[in-house]
């Protein structure tokens, strides 16, 4: 082939893959778009076997066959409340993927690490691969609930992170060194080193803030991949690496934006922060305990008479909703309302969730229309004129404080406005803060019902009286 | 030298596009657009496949094989289960009980 033909044909195929991109832009759109991305990763990889040919096809086959039938099958049980653990540790698998190929290409010092800048780029695609590994694995740990939830900060952390970082780079430039192989013993001291710096990174970031650590650790496996890229010359490689790192840093900065969070801020202020009493995780034990609806019943039927006047209902589900399992008595509540000739909407905050739109998705497995389903500022201004506004297992997304008061961890989030809804029902486990430990100025105000205890038990009161 | 030249302009221009084209999806379809990055980020696969395109050592051998497994891994869990959660947006006001 000639050289034309071979950049004509890998420019096509980038092509193809944005053009899967181009495609997301509704659930409908976005299916022809995964079927796109993957075709052009099909092609990619049926260009590689063509150029290069295999010498160990029978090895590769298996890997591929065992590899495959382990993510088909992980993918095909997987609930989708665990999505955001599933993508960490797939992130985690990307990870280690690229520090193992950065490794054996260092190591045989054919191809491309001959000159230096294909060497730098092995190295940083080694070093961000181990990182991106180690940290996708406690990040997928507290998600699965395998580990706590909350950051865990260890003595002199940022120094630390800080000592490690230059550590890397020290030995790093160490290897670098070395003629066209790299010395074997340093790149593995590099390995160790990343895989702390990872652990170290990781830790000490939880609970609401796991949405931009995951971003991160999407827009760094990108770019580990990229890196390894630019080590091996291949041009496809590159690409793909390059456009998962972008997507990584959109979300990334759209979730610090959400949260009107510095990214510095998120990873390296949590030790100052004041999180006094850090929401408990209601298991369900917990929701088993005689709640305070004995002698809220009161306030149930005054919830139930404010739900039956209401005109125009607003859902406000929050991350406690998905933990109770209530979204699918939460949408059949919706439908109730709907017969009796209410309009519902669901008032979506970009950080409800644990991951760049996880409650959608949660949503939509409950079978909410998801043309319902109401980003943040287009539904606050119809706040004022909403009837009813009922929260379900969220706090710190509807808590005035964040735009009312300085200085408190959430000042400056952007939040929905449920407090201007003429009546607001709260469901939610207890009166405690949320994450934030903030108080929530909405549980004092006049026109609010809490109904505390267990949010499905709750609403299926309500649906059963109304 | 030239070479490498390309590989960072392909490195910057599909950053950028990429960038421009991805800051236009909508909030809704976040998860799944991350879900499927996560699967084109397996295109590491491609560094196992050349790899073993050249005669390999037995150590070269294992860490490859381990490398292609979690990339194959990533690649199939991440467009399949894109998939299984595109298919649940549902658009039209269907009756809960008859969707069943």
């Amino acid at each position: 082939m000639g050289t034309a033909l071979i950049l004509a044909t890998d420019f096509l195929i980038i092509l193809l893959l944005l053009m899967g991109f181009l495609q997301f832009r509704n659930p409908t759109g976005a299916r022809r778009g995964n079927f796109t991305a993957a075709f052009a990763l099909l092609c990619t990889f049926g260009l590689v076997i063509g150029r290069h040919g295999s010498v160990e096809p029978g090895l590769v086959f298996a890997a591929l066959l065992l590899g495959g039938a382990l993510g088909w099958a992980v993918a095909g049980r997987i609930h989708m409340i665990q999505i955001p653990a599933m993508v960490a540790f797939q992130h985690g698998a990307g990870g280690i993927a690229a520090c193992l190929i950065a490794f054996l290409e260092l190591t045989r010092g054919t191809g491309g690490t001959a000159t230096t800048l294909s060497e730098v780029s092995g190295l940083l695609g080694l070093t961000i691969g181990t990182a991106t590994f180690s940290g996708s694995m406690i990040a997928g740990g507290k998600l699965a609930g395998l580990m706590k939830q909350q950051p865990v900060v260890v003595r002199f952390h940022s120094l630390l992170v800080l000592g490690c970082s230059f550590a890397v780079l020290l030995v790093a430039g160490i290897a670098g060194k070395g003629g066209p192989q790299t010395p074997v013993i340093s790149l593995l001291i590099l390995i160790g080193l990343s895989i702390l710096l990872g652990i170290l990174f990781a830790i000490r970031i939880g609970g609401a803030d796991m949405p931009v650590l995951i971003s991160f650790l999407n827009a760094t496996a990108g770019l580990a991949a990229a890196f390894c890229g630019i080590a091996l010359q291949n041009r496809l490689l590159i690409a793909c690496g390059a456009t998962v790192a972008a997507s990584g840093s959109i979300l990334t900065h759209v979730m610090c934006v959400a949260m009107n969070r510095g990214l510095t801020k998120v990873f390296m202020g949590s030790v100052s922060k004041q999180r006094t009493e850090g929401r408990e995780v209601p298991t369900v034990e917990k929701s088993l305990i005689p709640s305070e609806t004995a002698d809220g019943g009161n306030g149930f039927e005054y919830a139930l008479s404010a739900a039956r006047i209401a005109k125009n209902v607003v859902i406000i589900p929050g991350y406690g909703m998905a933990l109770a399992q209530a979204q699918f008595q939460v949408v059949r509540l919706a439908r109730r309302l709907e017969e009796l000739g209410k309009s519902v909407k669901f008032a979506i905050h970009p950080v409800a969730g644990r991951m760049p739109g996880h409650m959608n998705v949660l949503l939509a497995e409950a079978d909410v229309d998801y043309e319902k389903l109401v980003e943040m500022e287009e539904i606050n201004p119809e706040f004022p004129a909403t009837d009813l506004a009922l929260v379900v297992g969220a706090c710190d997304v509807v808590n005035p404080a964040a735009i009312a008061r300085e200085g408190t961890p959430i000042s400056g989030m952007p939040i929905l406005m449920a407090h201007e809804a003429k009546v607001v029902v709260v469901c939610n486990m207890d009166e405690k803060p949320g994450y934030s430990g903030v108080n929530n100025p909405v549980y004092e105000m006049a026109k609010t019902i809490t109904l505390f205890g267990d949010a499905k038990e709750t609403l299926g009161r309500l649906l059963e009286a109304l | 030298m030239g070479d490498l030249l390309i590989m960072i302009s392909v490195f910057v221009l599909t950053f950028v596009i990429g960038y421009a084209v991805i800051s236009r999806v909508p909030p809704l379809l976040h998860t799944p657009l991350m879900s499927m990055t996560n699967a084109i980020s397996a295109v590491i696969i491609l560094g196992g496949l050349l790899l073993f395109s050249l005669e390999t050592t037995g150590v070269e051998k294992l860490l490859g094989f381990v490398a292609l497994v979690a990339a194959a891994f990533n690649l199939f869990g991440g467009f399949m289960i894109t998939d299984r959660m595109l298919k649940l947006f549902k658009k039209g006001n269907t009756p809960f009980e008859l969707r069943r």
